[in-house]
Formats: structure tokens, sequence, C-alpha cells
């Protein structure tokens, strides 16, 4: 005897294709107004406003660019196994199209990460890259997220793509909390976080403030970038649906 | 303004090339994630047109 598991309405609703196309379509002028808003006050507040490090100098500007990239990066890949393992478990097609679209998001996500920070620390540590427990683990992100892209656009099986990616993003969720605890278990030369749920960040309000912006205005761009590529996701998937078919006929109208 | 003159914000002593690079970059991944999803939007609905 199998029990059946009574999830809330919203969550089928969720594993319509069709639903969740209507609902992203509603919900993307607003994000895409919040991120424009909110990089564009962060941009300006990091590069003219904040003072300077008084050690690093001006270089300090660039964690207005690398803490929110790496906390996306690592965001977004919570998200990945999160909607893959939801895909497993319940056979929701949405779940695994967003599974899909988070990773080539999250792999450039985390070379802009990875990039920053080499940039970052040639003026400040006086090398691109040093093969430390933090440079390290961000690393393996980057090619957890090359693995789970390439499982899903070249096994040949939609269905065995989505599996494969699905537990390889799965499996690959131990690295999560390496990286975050990788600056407290091993030597490094990283600097420890800066945001904490516990304490209140070490730096003055001048620079956090924008730099609180910027990990806003970041996650608002995820969901607009996330959005648009499950959505194309699903034009393609279900192309042949009736409520597609007529997507394409009003398209033609307005042409 | 924390620079007192537009050539100090571009070369930020001596840490211009770093920083700016760092901003570029940034620049050109986050709009690549918004135009390719945009791209294949369009190409859709141009290949699906009979």
């Amino acid at each position: 005897m199998t029990k059946n598991w009574k999830m809330p309405k919203w969550f089928y609703q969720l594993g319509s294709p069709r639903w969740f196309y209507d609902i992203s379509g509603k919900l993307l002028p607003g994000f895409s107004i919040a991120a424009l808003l909110l990089l564009l006050v962060g941009v300006v507040w990091a590069l003219a406003f904040a003072p300077a490090d008084y050690q690093q100098g001006n270089s300090f500007r660039i964690i207005y660019i690398h803490v929110p990239a790496a906390i996306l990066a690592q965001s977004c890949y919570i998200m990945m196994a999160i909607a893959g393992a939801i895909s497993l478990i319940w056979k929701m097609k949405v779940a695994d199209m967003v599974a899909k679209s988070c990773a080539p998001l999250g792999a450039t996500i985390a070379v802009l990460a990875l990039a920053t920070g080499a940039i970052w620390g040639k003026p400040t540590w006086g090398a691109w890259w040093v093969w430390d427990a933090r440079l390290t683990s961000m690393l393996i992100l980057l090619f957890l997220y090359i693995g789970v892209y390439t499982l899903h656009t070249t096994v040949e099986s939609e269905v065995n793509a989505g599996q494969a990616g699905a537990v390889l993003s799965l499996v690959g969720l131990v690295n999560i909390p390496i990286i975050k605890y990788s600056v407290e278990w091993w030597n490094t030369l990283h600097q420890p976080a800066t945001f904490t749920v516990t304490e209140k960040p070490a730096m003055p309000s001048e620079m956090w403030v924008p730099l609180l912006i910027m990990v806003l205005g970041f996650y608002c761009f995820f969901a607009v970038s996330l959005m648009l590529r499950t959505r194309v996701e699903i034009l393609h998937r279900e192309r042949r649906s009736g409520w597609v078919q007529q997507l394409i006929e009003e398209r033609q109208h307005v042409l | 303004m924390y620079f007192d003159s537009f050539s100090e914000l571009l070369d930020m002593g001596g840490h211009g090339l770093y920083v700016w690079i760092c901003y570029a970059i940034a620049l050109a991944i986050l709009l690549f994630n918004i135009v390719s999803p945009l791209l294949k939007t369009k190409q859709f609905f141009y290949h699906h047109y009979r």
C-alpha cells in the first residue's frame, strides 16, 4: 500500500508549464524594473560614493560585484538541486526545466565570481590564483555547473537527461557547505563572510548598504533571467500543445 | 562623491584597470544572460512562423 502525499494546490499548479508561463509573464516587468533600479543605484554608489578601504584602497570596490556574484552562484546551485529533486520525486516537468535553466546561468555567474576574485587577488594578494580551499571549492562549483549543463544538453532523452542532471546536482550539493566553511576549516588568504545572519557587518554602513543593494539587484536579475530561460524551454517542449500554437498564431497577427 | 574629479574616478588611485575590468565583465555576463534567452524566444517564434 502506498501512502498518497497531499500537496497544496499551488504546488501542482507550479507543475503546469502553461500556468508557469502565464504567471512568469506577469512577474517579469516588476522584477526587471527592480533589477535595473537596484543595480543602477548600487553600481553608482559602489563606484563613486562608497569610501575606499583603508588597506586595499579602491580595489575594494570589486567587492560590490564579487560578493553578490559568489552568493548568487551558490543560491542558484541550491535552487538547481531543489528543482532537480522535485522533478525526480514528483516528475514535475516545470521543475526539470527550471533546473536545466539554472545550469548555464549559474555557470556564468560562477565565472564572474572567479574572474573578479582573480582580478581582485592580483593587487591585494599579489597573485591571480592560489590553490586555497575557498577558491578551489568555488572552481569545483563551476565544474559541477558545467557537468549538469552538459548532461542536460547532450543526453538524448529529455527524461534521462533531467534525471542525470538532478542526481549530479544533488550529489554536488555537498560542495556548498564546503565553500561556506572553507574559510574557517582551513588556513586561507580569503577573508571571512561579509554578511552573517547573527552579527552586524564589520564594515561601516557606507560600505555594506550599497553591497546589500547589489546583492538584492543580483537576485532580481537572477529571477528575470531564470524566468526568461525557463519560458524558452517551456515554449520549445510544449510547442505541439494547443496553447503554444495559439501563442504562435497571436504573434503572427502582431507581425 | 568620493573622488574629486572624473579622471580620479577613472584612475581609482592606480587600481582603475582592475576595478573597471571587473565591472565590464559583470555587465557582459549579466547582459548575456538576458539577451540570450530573448533571442532564443524570438528565434522560436520565427521558426514556427507558417
